[in-house]
Parts: C-alpha cells; structure tokens; sequence
C-alpha cells in the first residue's frame, strides 16, 4: 500500500499514434502523474488489422506520440503503460510497437527495464477449451467452431490488470502489451498500490478515450484521472476543455450497450450506485462504483480469418432514366458476369454493387431506400480466391454496367462517370472476425508470460 | 410539435463490439429526458419501424439517468467488416432517430 492519499493518472490520447497538443503534455507533467499510460487498440477498424498483423495506426505518428510520453516519464522515472499495442495486440502488433520503442530509447539514450506481454492465444489451448466448454459464445454471437479457430490468422486474448501488476512487481519501468482490456492500463498501477480496483477501473474506462469524456471532446488532447481512497477525479490541461457530469457520464454509455453493467476480464464494472459531481474548474468527481467478480475468470478472444481479395471499381451516375432503372441494370450485369465465367466455381468469388446516394451507408438497415436521387455513387466491389479472378470480375462487371444497353435508354455512349483511370483498385486481402467469444483461464497471469528487457539493449 | 432533435443534444451510432450497434439519445436537460420515458418516446416497436427489422434483433433499451441518456442497442445486421459491410465502425446509422417528435402528427 502506497502511503499516498491519491495517484495521478495521465491518458495523454485516445489511441497511441491520435496524437496530442505539446503544450497540453507539458501542462500535465507540471501536475506530476504518478504514471503515463495510453491505450493503442480497439477492434473497431475491423477485421482486417487483426488478421494481417498491420496497425491501423501510422509508425511516425505512434513514434512520434511515445517519444514525448517516455522522454518525460524516463526523466521523471514513473511508469508508462501500453496496452493492445500496434492497434490489435497480437505478436506482430507487439513487434512493431517494441521496435519503435528500442528505436526512440536508442536516438533518446533512454535506459530503464522493458516489460513485453504478448497476447496470443494458441491454437492449442483454443480447442482443448472448446471440447471442455470453456470457449464460450458471446450472445449475440454463435459458438465458436474448430474452423474458426483453425482459420485465424491470429487470434488474441484481452488481458486484465493483472500481468500488467506482475509486470510492474518484477520492477518493469515501461510496459508495451499486447491485446489488453481497455481500462487495464490505467488501473494497473493504481491497483497495485492499493487503490480500489473498481474505481481504479472505472477512472480507466474513461480516461481511454482521454478528452474525448471532456467537451468539446477530442480524441487527440491529455486527460487527467486522480484517484483516492473514496473516488476519482477528473480533468483536462487545455483551457478549451472542460469535463461536466454530462460529458462524463456520456463517456459511460460510448460503445456499450448497458451503461449500469460494464463487463471485463474477472466480472464488472456495476455503476448503479454511482454519484457524478460537478467540481469547479472543469472538473468532475466520480463515486460510488463497484466491482461484482464473476465466479469464473474470463478473457475475451478476438480472431480473424482471410476469406480472399477485393478488387473495387468507384465509379457515379447521373442519368434519371439509369438512376430509376439502377436494380434491374444491376441484375441484367450480374446475370452477364456469371454467363460469362461459368467456369469459375459458384461461390468461389462474390459481386456488391453499393449504391451511394441512395442505401449505400445505411445498407438493410435504410428505411428511405425508394427516394429516387438526382446523382448515383456506385462502387462495385468483387470479392474472390485470388487477386486476380478478383481484378476479373470486377473489371468484368465495370466494363458491362458501363455498356449495358436496358429499355429507354437515352445516353448510348456510356452509364458510368469514372473519376479515375485506372478505374479499378487492387483492395488485397480480404478479412473477417472469426472470434469473439469469451475464454476461461485457470488465473489472470499465466496466459499472459511477460519477458523483461533493458530499454537500452540492442536487439 | 416538439422535434428530437431540439431537444436532444446528443444523437449518435457506434458498434457496441463487432455483433452490437447502439444508438445514444443524451438530452440538453432532465425534463426532456424525463418527458421522453414518460410517453415512452424510445421503444421496440419504434426501433424495428425505423430500421426495418424485427423485435428479436432490438437487445435493450435503457435509461441512463446520469447522462439523461437513452440508449438502445440492436444485433448489427453484419457482424462488422463481414463482406457486404456498409459502415464498419456503425458511426453513420443514427438518421432515422432525427426525424422524430414527441406526440402525434
């Protein structure tokens, strides 16, 4: 138990690589966190970042965010923490981020103990827990299947505080995670120190975004979380910012579905009690929060699998009589290109044909999809084994919707207005989530071995 | 006629994970929030007019009172950034919510 009454939390962005105003980072360090912590991760991109292995993030921008973060906590010697590193925290994600780190410790001659926790989850240890029932679905998700696990190119696990605590205990000065539970990060230094771990927690829910729970919020701009034995506190350095109850508490409801019941690795978050209080200067104080652990412990799983590659072709309409006809010519070209490669096996390769100025956004779900706009963005997309039999259909279908001939047909010279040539995009390998479900380990630690290294050390 | 969107400050869609999109009504004030779980302004059957889909695929509806929020949460017709995705991280799903009003026509 540490003997101060409270610790500083600095989220200096988002996500690593969103970047923050420098003037801002120097404000806060005059407040003196005890700890720099930021998460870089979220499966909100999409599959594709998982399953390739690449960050969703650019290397000179994270680069560019770390050096100002670990700079500052090396010379004041307090920890800094990064969780789900390189945007999906599996190992070529980790890879990545430490690469970028020995970077910036070489230019930066910056010594200190590196921990590394990777997040992979084994193939292995993916089925044995299916056959026992430990890998279980995530309503509304379906149960995983072998195929799921088998066609991941990577699947990772969600880690809790608890490897970041091991961490921090075998004398880690800097921590890069992989795959993390978001809020981890924030509360790993405040737990081990003895705060409580709910409000510890729920400080680290909301300072993952970092300004984006101020207002006007932003993604890019420092937050600040002060933690003591009843509550927390919080607050930005920018003078333009201020953090009410309202832009608090709406943080709560951001990518959740229920804002009472926040679920994590080891039970949840229950903020049914919990008090949001206006303090002056633009600052907020939280209370209240508890902590319900689940009789189990359980990491979430996140995999995804290649299913082929796109080719797109963007192109835009803006005769009435094609526009009013849009279906029926979709139809008729889809007819053409499947006449035309009855070879290629059915199934093996998909055609969208996305209508923007109409459902093009809101896909099913559009309720206003019969209102007949003056101009059509089309993008036709194909989707096959390879690259090429991709190139093939789309070009394919392109070539045919921009000469398809249909009853009343006014402008014989070409359907299609094409903004580029070439008209047609290699969009390369395709991804889908294979998993998302929620895995039961033995303990919190031991699926998450971390290595210790000298920042200082050449690889 | 008092429209939503004066009243509401907040209108706003975003997955709740990769099988979730919900949906965020935040009130400029209390009586407004108050008014709308009143005349249950937010409900299933609203959900599924608005998007065309059915009873079972509306998860929750919930009121925050924190935030004077409601919040309602739908099964996402893709699992997101499957083949056919139209917005992958669900940001843009919110328009139909902007037409509404309290009352009748």
């Amino acid at each position: 138990m540490t003997a101060n009454a409270s610790i500083k939390v600095l989220s200096p962005t988002a996500i690593l690589g969103y970047g923050f105003p420098e003037k801002s980072f120097a404000a806060a360090m005059l407040l003196n966190p005890d700890v720099i912590a930021v998460d870089a991760g979220s499966s909100d991109p999409g599959p594709y970042y998982l399953g390739a292995g690449v960050s969703f993030t650019n290397r000179a921008a994270v680069k560019r965010d770390l050096r100002i973060m670990l700079t500052a906590a090396r010379e004041r010697n307090i920890p800094v923490l990064v969780g789900s590193a390189g945007g999906c925290g599996a190992r070529p994600h980790l890879d990545w981020t430490v690469d970028i780190v020995k970077e910036i410790a070489a230019e930066e001659q910056l010594s200190g103990r590196l921990a590394v926790i990777p997040a992979d989850v084994s193939k292995e240890l993916l089925v044995s827990s299916m056959a026992s029932g430990r890998l279980v679905a995530l309503p509304p998700g379906d149960p995983a299947s072998e195929d799921d696990v088998g066609s991941s190119t990577y699947v990772v696990a969600q880690m809790g505080e608890e490897p970041l605590i091991a961490a921090l205990q075998a004398g880690a000065d800097v921590i890069i995670a992989g795959r993390c539970y978001d809020p981890a990060v924030f509360a790993a230094v405040p737990i081990n120190c003895g705060f409580d771990r709910a409000l510890a927690l729920h400080m680290g829910k909301i300072l993952e975004c970092a300004a984006i729970a101020s207002t006007p919020g932003s993604g890019s701009d420092c937050m600040i979380g002060t933690l003591d034995a009843e509550g927390f506190v919080l607050e930005t350095v920018n003078p333009e910012r201020v953090c009410t109850i309202s832009s608090v508490a709406a943080h709560t409801l951001y990518e959740k579905s229920d804002p009472y019941r926040l679920p994590g690795p080891g039970g949840a978050l229950d903020l049914h009690q919990t008090k949001f209080e206006q303090l002056e200067n633009g600052r907020v104080r939280v209370t209240g929060t508890r902590f319900i652990p689940s009789d189990d412990y359980f990491v979430k799983v996140e995999g995804a699998r290649p299913l082929g590659f796109r080719t797109v072709s963007i192109a835009g309409a803006r005769g009435p009589d094609f526009i009013a006809k849009v279906d029926e010519i979709i139809a008729g070209v889809r007819a053409r290109v499947e006449d035309n490669f009855r070879q290629m096996p059915t199934g093996s390769w998909e055609l969208i044909f996305r209508t923007y100025g109409r459902d093009g956004v809101m896909g099913a779900l559009e309720p206003q999809r019969d209102l007949t706009p003056h101009e059509l963005g089309i993008v036709i997309e194909a989707i096959a084994k390879t690259q090429d039999d991709a190139d093939t259909i789309c070009s394919f279908a392109r070539s045919t919707m921009l000469h398809f001939g249909y009853p009343g047909r006014v402008s014989t010279a070409g359907n299609l207005a094409f903004p580029y040539s070439p008209s047609d995009f290699k969009a390369g390998q395709v991804y889908a989530f294979s998993l998302y479900h929620l895995l039961k380990v033995a303990d919190p630690v031991s699926p998450f071995p971390f290595q210790l290294v000298n920042l200082e050390d050449r690889a | 006629m008092t429209r939503l969107i004066d009243v509401a400050s907040v209108i706003r869609s975003k997955n709740a994970g990769p099988y979730e999109l919900t949906f965020d009504i935040i009130f400029q004030d209390r009586f407004w929030f108050e008014e709308a779980k009143r005349v249950n302004l937010i409900n299933s059957g609203l959900i599924c007019s608005l998007y065309g889909i059915e009873e079972k695929d509306v998860l929750d509806i919930i009121a925050f009172e924190p935030a004077n929020a409601i919040k309602a949460t739908i099964k996402r017709p893709l699992v997101s950034g499957a083949i056919g995705e139209t917005d992958v991280y669900g940001a843009q799903q919110h328009a139909p919510l902007l037409s509404l009003k309290f009352g009748d026509d």
